[in-house]
């Protein structure tokens, strides 16, 4: 049984903890073991401390013994993406330039987790600063994707993907702001949502994009995913953008909700031509499971799709250049050893040629050329404005459906290196999932076929805070097929 | 926008503080004039009469009260600093 | 060839809170290097703003005191650039959508003499918005250190229209800004404390012309005094300059308090692309009359309006005005007593500025520990005008009442000092005055007046000081006629 308490659900776990046939540390062990005999050739860590999980473990089997444990975490190992600030643990957003920086206090999400009793487990590898969707710009080091070593997991959050994905966590916190739970979820067949922005509180995440970032839960279940969800959810007044919506009990609305026949969108724009063949026969299958459930299945329209992804990265690069400013090599960055000690600027320069990546210096000078003078009415304001006609298509569709179905991804996971050359090409892979986050809607990837032994992943796209509809329509899918019990062969 | 937009990359490299070596620069104002080449597709698009959508939720007056909470120690507060002195941090000295 | 100097003024004025503008750090000045720090103070990755509701009743407050417009809706703009002492590298400010519009500061100009109130004019401003400040950078000879206890005070820019024409208005104008702050309890405006900064724009222009001269930015005036010198040597060294046939380029400059001259630190090439867009971080602001009527009705009695119905109700000279003034404290404490004994208030408001504000002093002593209250004041104005005491005696009066806290009747009876004697009584003494004294008689008879003085002394001296004087003078010359 313990070699494969890794890879069971929440729920499952919950109850050996409960009955007292696993303690917490032994499942601790259990995914320390595991972690590390297979994350040298995943690599979805940056670091880990064992002695600190299995003393939170620990911790966690004396609360149970008192009959005080907190809930359906306490005890479960979650996964930590290297941009979330925990207390007196690293948080270097997989960059040089917080290579050695150690957070000083706790995530908003983070506390809530630690008060739900959840097992912190490592910084998991990301693309610096969130700014991509391979994993292949992280300073630290390679991520493989569990299912084909030789491919990318996605990104950003490809540690958080693979790690659930390999069994090195229960689940894992992720971040999304243009794609990067759903799409590394897509990659490696698992289950990854993106909140309606303003659902999870972002202080304490490192800012990319402020508008556009949200935190999220990665699992192997929809079940998992949505009992994480929980925890994190929920208005907080250090985050004036997070809403003050009611937080609904998700695994109850999953079960209220169970067999509702559902009015589903297919939007037409999404089915005419990026994905590739075996994607889009895996996703058509999906919707021929809910057109065979009694779902309708409209046709619907995003017009303004083809325009969403120069929207994205005119606003996402302008927000990164300015929320990236901060790391200057003065107050906690890596700061550069040789500078002109009589030009004051070049301590800036130095240091943040030496600490950031390639695609971190491409976008932050790209986000500093939209917003500098002369140009912020042709960029920025431009696409503010698109951004709101991407918006009026969702609420417009949303009048017509209760939830949107389409392929996370044009294709399964490429191979390493495929995209390096072309900057471009990559940001056009990110055309099914960026516009949820431009319109700040919630969607979620579930896995639904293969493509070469490659997992695909199906989204759900839903109504603004109306993460249970999305939620449950993933369920009903996953009932029926047996995909969170597949695993990577490692 | 009629013509190839062209990035001027000495300058804005300076704008965001990020020291290029010629080899960057190169690759970088190449890749990004053809990035910003497709970004020119939004010109297509006629919102004279659209409203930017600056915040995806439309609230307003979100504050807090003036109440002080307890401050982070000292300690805490310049541990990852690169270099300090008397509790302050130390930066090369600025030329007015 | 004539020249004139146009003047505007930028000035940052801190709005006293608890906690920081968009942090909850508590606000203060000089503390420990780096205590008054959190996150957001630090700028660490993951901070987030939110705003604080008493900066902004603060600057409506402020708007309002200044005649500004209050527009119904603001927002936050990220204003981008690397400085050390800034946390984020962006301050967060408001670029074209500030939370108060237009307005105007009521100055008033030093008078010939200091007895003799100066004119009055209005400077029109521009606007006024909210943002945060800064760390604080201290220099050495081969480094800077940096302290962000100062970060994210909450700050007001009050920037002037071009309305200025001399140091002596800029004075002005900051004096009366600091009046209002204070009496709004909005800020101290000490200058020493950073409360209050000020940085001037000054061009010249020869008279007549209508197109501004090419302006010059003034930096480092830290105080009201340097304000005034910087920018009197910035016209005349602009205007020598114009003179001998130079052009002015737009520069900035720094004033040199200690030498006395203002220095070049950088030319315009410097100029700087804030990049500003809004801050997503932070939702706009929306105001509603409600609240701008809440924020008017807290507003007290302006000082210029104060001062005004002063000499108007009162019939106060500007001697004891320009002292009352611009103490609201004082001021009240004033009016207290002048309230009871309106035909006295020029005795209680002498009393007040002079004999009071010595003690004060002299003791250590601030108003709210004074023993003497209106009461006492209006006693002792009402002793001396129905003629129990003299005006020099009252003078000692005011001080046993200081000291003791007794009202003046009280002092008076203690000390035995009304007058044991009758009006005939006094008659008698004259006479006596007159029959023992004739070369001032003679004298006085002969044309100088100012001899009675000596005979008035006389009495005053067999009344061991307690006779009225003005009866002994008008008693005296009866006698003498």
């Amino acid at each position: 049984m313990s070699q494969e308490l890794y890879y069971k659900t929440i729920g499952e776990l919950g109850r050996l903890l409960e009955s007292g046939e696993i303690s917490s540390v032994e499942l601790t062990q259990a995914v320390i073991d595991r972690t590390k005999a297979v994350d040298d050739r995943v690599g979805a860590f940056n670091s880990f401390d064992e002695a600190d999980a299995l003393s939170q473990a620990a911790a966690s089997d004396a609360r149970r013994k008192e009959g005080s444990a907190l809930g359906p975490l306490d005890g479960i190992p979650v996964g930590i993406k290297d941009v979330l600030a925990v207390k007196d643990q690293p948080l270097t957003c997989s960059s040089k330039i917080l290579e050695k920086f150690v957070s000083p206090y706790d995530a908003t999400c983070i506390e809530k987790l630690k008060g739900s009793g959840a097992i912190l487990w490592g910084r998991l590898n990301m693309d610096e600063f969130a700014m991509g969707s391979s994993t292949e710009n992280s300073a630290m080091g390679e991520t493989s994707n569990p299912w084909d070593l030789e491919r990318i997991p996605g990104g950003s959050s490809g540690g958080s993907a693979a790690a659930v994905a390999a069994g090195e966590a229960i689940v894992t916190l992720g971040s999304d702001t243009g794609g990067s739970i759903r799409q590394p979820a897509s990659h490696c067949g698992v289950v990854g949502l993106k909140p309606t922005y303003g659902r999870v509180s972002r202080y304490g995440l490192a800012a990319f994009a402020s508008s556009l970032d949200q935190v999220g839960p990665m699992g192997r279940s929809v079940e998992d995913v949505a009992i994480l969800l929980q925890a994190i959810s929920g208005h907080d007044e250090r985050d004036s953008t997070s809403y003050k919506a009611v937080v609904p009990d998700y695994l109850a609305e999953i079960e209220r909700l169970r067999d509702k026949k559902w009015t589903l969108g297919l939007p037409k724009e999404y089915f005419e031509g990026a994905a590739d063949a075996a994607s889009m026969g895996a996703v058509k299958e999906a919707i021929d499971f809910y057109r065979e459930l009694g779902c309708e299945i409209k046709e619907v329209s995003l017009p303004h799709t083809e325009y969403a992804v120069a929207t994205y990265y005119i606003i996402a690069t302008a927000e990164a250049s300015s929320n990236l400013a901060r790391y200057d090599g003065i107050r906690y960055t890596h700061r550069a050893e040789k500078f002109d000690a009589k030009d004051s600027i070049d301590i800036y320069r130095q240091s943040r040629a030496e600490g950031f990546g390639e695609e971190v210096k491409r976008r932050v000078i790209l986000g500093t050329y939209v917003l500098s003078s002369g140009y912020y009415d042709a960029y920025y304001l431009k696409a503010q404005k698109t951004r709101a006609l991407i918006r009026q298509d969702f609420e417009n569709a949303f009048s017509e459906v209760d939830a949107l179905l389409t392929p996370t991804s044009p294709t399964p996971a490429f191979k390493k290196g495929a995209h390096t050359d072309d900057p471009l090409s990559m940001y056009l892979s990110d055309i099914y999932t960026i516009s949820a986050n431009l319109a700040g809607v919630p969607g979620m990837s579930v896995p639904c076929g293969y493509s070469d032994d490659m997992p695909i992943g199906l989204q759900i796209l839903g109504k603004p805070f109306k993460e249970e509809e999305v939620l449950a329509i993933g369920s009903a899918f996953e009932s029926a097929r047996d995909f969170k019990n597949h695993h990577p062969k490692l | 926008m009629s013509e190839t937009p062209h990035i001027d990359i000495d300058k804005v490299a300076d704008l965001a503080r990020i020291a290029l070596s010629e080899e960057e620069k190169a690759k970088f104002s190449s890749q990004l004039d053809s990035i910003l080449g497709y970004i020119d597709k939004l010109n297509e698009l006629d919102t004279e009469d659209v409203k930017p959508m600056a915040h995806p939720h439309s609230v307003e007056n979100v504050w807090r009260e003036d109440a002080a909470e307890p401050e982070m120690p000292v300690e805490e507060a310049l541990k990852n600093a690169p270099a300090k002195r008397q509790n302050m941090v130390i930066v090369p000295k600025v030329v007015e | 060839m004539e020249y004139e100097a146009v003047i505007g003024l930028e000035v940052h004025v801190q709005i006293k809170t608890e906690s920081k503008i968009f942090s909850k750090s508590r606000a203060g000045f000089g503390y420990e290097p780096n205590t008054l720090v959190d996150p957001v103070v630090m700028g660490l990755p993951g901070s987030l703003p939110v705003m604080n509701k008493a900066a902004l009743d603060g600057i409506i407050k402020a708007g309002i005191a200044l005649n500004c417009a209050i527009p119904d809706y603001c927002k936050w703009d990220r204003k981008n650039y690397f400085y050390p002492d800034s946390p984020n590298n962006y301050q967060i400010t408001q670029y074209d959508q500030p939370i108060c519009d237009g307005g105007f500061v009521e100055i008033e100009m030093e008078g010939e003499t200091r007895a003799v109130m100066g004119d009055h004019r209005k400077v029109e401003l521009t606007r006024i918005h909210l943002e945060n400040d800064v760390g604080k950078l201290n220099h050495f000879a081969e480094d800077s250190l940096v302290d962000y206890n100062r970060a994210f005070t909450p700050l007001m820019e009050i920037v002037s229209e071009p309305d200025m024409h001399s140091g002596a208005e800029a004075f002005a104008f900051l004096t009366a800004i600091r009046q209002i702050m204070v009496y709004c309890g909005i800020s101290d405006c000490d200058m020493e404390k950073g409360q209050m900064r000020a940085d001037a724009n000054i061009s010249v222009r020869p008279v007549g012309q209508k197109e501004l001269g090419e302006k010059v930015e003034l930096k480092n005036l830290n105080s009201i005094t340097g304000v005034k010198n910087g920018i009197d040597y910035e016209i005349k060294r602009q205007t020598r300059e114009l003179k001998n046939g130079n052009r002015i380029i737009q520069s900035t400059r720094r004033w040199d308090a200690d030498l006395g001259v203002t220095e070049l630190m950088r030319d315009k090439e410097d100029a700087h692309d804030y990049r500003y867009f809004p801050d997503p971080d932070l939702l706009p602001v929306r105001i509603d009359d409600e609240w701008r009527d809440r924020i008017r009705a807290e507003i007290p009695e302006l000082p210029f309006e104060k001062q005004r119905r002063f000499m108007e109700d009162y019939d106060l000279p500007y001697t004891i005005t320009s002292v009352l003034v611009p103490d609201r404290e004082l001021s009240d404490y004033f009016e207290a007593a002048a309230k009871e004994a309106p035909k006295q208030a020029q005795a209680i408001g002498n009393y007040v500025t002079n004999d009071l504000l010595r003690e004060l002093a002299e003791e250590g002593q601030t108003l709210a520990d004074c023993k003497i209250g209106a009461g006492h004041l209006v006693s002792l104005v009402n002793a001396v005008e129905k003629g129990t005491i003299t005006k020099q005696i009252a003078k000692d009066v005011f001080l046993e009442m200081f000291k003791s806290g007794e009202t003046a009747d009280e002092v008076i009876e203690r000390k035995g000092l009304k007058p044991d004697f009758d009006d005939d009584q006094v008659k008698a003494w004259c006479q006596e005055a007159i029959d023992e004294n004739p070369r001032p008689v003679e004298d006085f008879k002969s044309g100088n007046d100012k001899a009675l003085n000596a005979l008035l002394g006389q009495v005053m001296k067999k009344s061991r000081g307690k006779a009225n004087p003005p009866l002994v003078n008008k008693i005296l010359r009866e006698l003498l006629s």
